[in-house]
C-alpha cells in the first residue's frame, strides 16, 4: 500500500514537473518552426508562379532581350527544383543551396524590371502593372514569411539551448538538434527587392 | 511551480558565459522593438492630418462595415516609420493591434505616413483574396495619392476607405468564402498548461486530505490494473480549450487577426 502511495507520488511529481518546466516547448516549437518554413517555401512558389506570366508579357514588348529573359527563365527552374524538405532544416548546406538559388533568381528578376524601364509601352501595359504590384507584394510577402521563420528557429533553437528545454533536449528529444540559422541578410531587413 | 523557476534562475546563473551573448542579442531585439500609437479608435490620427469633417464621415462606414462582415478596417497616421520601410512597420503595427477577428484574419490596415511621404494598405491573410496586392496598389495609385499630391490628406483618406469598402463589400459571397482559409499556428499553449498545473494541484490536495478520495482512487486503480497511461490521458482530456473571447464592452480593440503582408503601398 505505501509502496503504491509512493508510486502515485512520485507520478503526481513527474507530471506537475513536466507541465511546469515545458516538457511540451519543444516539439511545440519545433513544429511551429516547421510550419513557418513551409509559408517560407509557398511565398517562394507564389513568386515563381508568377513568373511565366511576367516573361510572356515582357516578351511581347522586348523581344530582343534574349539574355536577361532566358536568365531568369533558368533562374526560375534552378529555384524551384531546390526544395528543403523540413526533416532538412537542421542542414546548413540545404539551406544555403535554397538561399542562393532564390538570390540568383532575385538577380535575374531584376534585371529584367530594370530593362523594362527601357520600354514605355510595357510600362503603361495593363497587364504588366497588375503582374508588377503582385511581384511587389509577393516579395513583400517573403521577408514576412522570412522575419517569421527566423524568430520561430530563434525560439526552438533558445529552447534546446537553455535550462529547462536543456534536460529535456538531452533525455527525451535526444534526436532534437537545433535548426540552422537562415541569414538574414538578403531580403529580411530591406523589403521588397524589385521596386517600380 | 516556484520551485522551477528559482531552478531556472540557478542554473542561469552558472551558466553566465553561455547566456551572455544570448542576453545582449535580446536587448538588441528589444532596442530594435518600435513604439507604436496605441490602437485608440478605428481612426488612430498620430500625425494629426484628418480634418474633423472627414473623421466623422468615416467613423460611421467603419463601423457599418464590421457590424455587416466583422471586417475591422482601421486607419492610422504616423508622424514617424522610425527609419523603417513602410511594408515591415505597417505589418508589425497591424500584428501588434491585431486587426480582424482571429479565426478569420479579416482586418485591413490603411497606413499614412506623411513625414515619409508614403501610405500603404496592408490586407491581414483572410482578404488577401478579396483585397488583391494588385486592387490595393489601384486604390493607392487612383484614389489616395494624387488627392496626397495636392495636401488633400482627408479627401484621399476617405476616397480610399470608400473604394476599399466597396472592394469588400460588393461581393460578400466571394469573401465569405475566403476567409479561414489560412489557420493561424501562433496559438497561446499556456492555458492549457495551468489548468493541468491546477488539477494537479486540486488532485494532490485531495489525495492528501481526503482519506476517502485516497481509498477511492487507489480502489479504482487497482481494479483497472496498470493501465496507468490511458488515465493520465484522461485528466489532460478532461481540461477542454476554450478559445480566448475578445469581446469587450465600451472602446474598440482588435480580434486577435494577421497580416502576412498582403497589401500595397505607394508614395506621393
Amino acid at each position: 500500500m505505501l509502496l503504491r502511495l509512493r508510486v502515485i507520488a512520485a507520478l503526481v511529481l513527474i507530471g506537475l514537473a513536466t507541465s511546469g518546466c515545458g516538457y511540451n516547448a519543444i516539439p511545440t516549437l519545433e513544429e511551429q518552426a516547421k510550419a513557418k518554413w513551409a509559408d517560407v517555401q509557398n511565398n517562394y512558389q507564389r513568386r515563381a508562379d508568377l513568373i511565366p506570366n511576367l516573361v510572356a508579357t515582357v516578351q511581347g514588348y522586348a523581344k530582343q532581350e534574349r539574355d536577361v529573359l532566358t536568365a531568369v527563365i533558368e533562374a526560375r527552374a534552378k529555384a524551384t527544383q531546390t526544395k528543403v524538405d523540413v526533416s532538412q532544416l537542421t542542414d546548413p548546406e540545404k539551406l544555403k543551396q535554397f538561399q542562393d538559388a532564390q538570390n540568383q533568381l532575385s538577380g535575374a528578376l531584376g534585371r529584367l524590371i530594370a530593362i523594362s524601364e527601357n520600354y514605355p509601352d510595357l510600362k503603361s501595359n495593363q497587364n504588366f502593372l497588375a503582374l508588377q504590384s503582385q511581384l511587389e507584394g509577393t516579395e513583400n510577402r517573403i521577408s514576412v514569411a522570412r522575419r517569421d521563420y527566423i524568430e520561430a528557429v530563434r525560439a526552438y533553437n533558445t529552447q534546446l539551448r537553455t535550462f529547462p528545454g536543456l534536460i529535456w533536449a538531452a533525455t527525451f528529444f535526444r534526436g532534437n538538434k537545433p535548426m540552422a540559422e537562415f541569414a538574414a541578410g538578403n531580403g529580411a531587413q530591406t523589403p521588397p527587392q524589385v521596386k517600380f | 511551480m516556484t520551485a522551477c523557476r528559482t531552478a531556472k534562475r540557478l542554473a542561469r546563473g552558472r551558466m553566465h558565459a553561455v547566456i551572455a551573448p544570448l542576453a545582449l542579442l535580446l536587448a538588441i531585439v528589444a532596442a530594435s522593438a518600435l513604439a507604436f500609437p496605441p490602437l485608440s479608435g478605428r481612426i488612430v490620427d498620430q500625425a494629426n492630418i484628418i480634418p474633423a469633417e472627414t473623421r466623422n464621415s468615416i467613423e460611421p462606414k467603419l463601423v457599418g462595415l464590421e457590424a455587416r462582415s466583422g471586417i475591422q478596417l482601421v486607419v492610422a497616421t504616423v508622424t514617424s516609420l522610425e527609419n523603417r520601410e513602410i511594408e515591415p512597420y505597417a505589418n508589425e503595427l497591424f500584428r501588434s493591434w491585431k486587426l480582424g477577428e482571429r479565426a478569420k484574419n479579416n482586418g485591413v490596415l490603411l497606413l499614412v505616413a506623411p513625414n515619409e511621404r508614403r501610405v500603404r494598405i496592408e490586407v491581414g491573410y483572410g482578404l488577401e483574396g478579396t483585397l488583391t496586392d494588385a486592387l490595393g496598389k489601384v486604390i493607392i495609385s487612383n484614389a489616395i495619392t494624387p488627392r496626397f499630391k495636392a495636401g488633400d490628406f482627408g479627401g484621399g483618406i476617405s476616397r480610399g476607405i470608400d473604394d476599399i469598402i466597396t472592394v469588400l463589400t460588393t461581393d460578400a459571397s466571394e469573401w465569405q468564402k475566403r476567409p479561414s482559409l489560412r489557420l493561424d499556428s501562433d496559438q497561446t499553449s499556456d492555458p492549457v498548461n495551468w489548468l493541468a498545473i491546477a488539477l494537479l494541484i486540486a488532485f494532490v490536495t485531495l489525495f492528501i486530505v481526503s482519506p476517502g478520495f485516497r481509498w477511492l482512487f487507489l480502489n479504482t486503480l487497482a481494479n483497472t490494473g496498470g493501465t496507468t497511461s490511458s488515465r493520465r490521458g484522461d485528466w489532460s482530456g478532461s481540461g477542454g480549450y476554450s478559445g480566448g473571447g475578445t469581446s469587450s464592452g465600451g472602446g474598440f480593440s482588435g480580434g486577435g487577426g494577421s497580416s502576412g503582408g498582403g497589401g500595397a503601398s505607394g508614395s506621393w
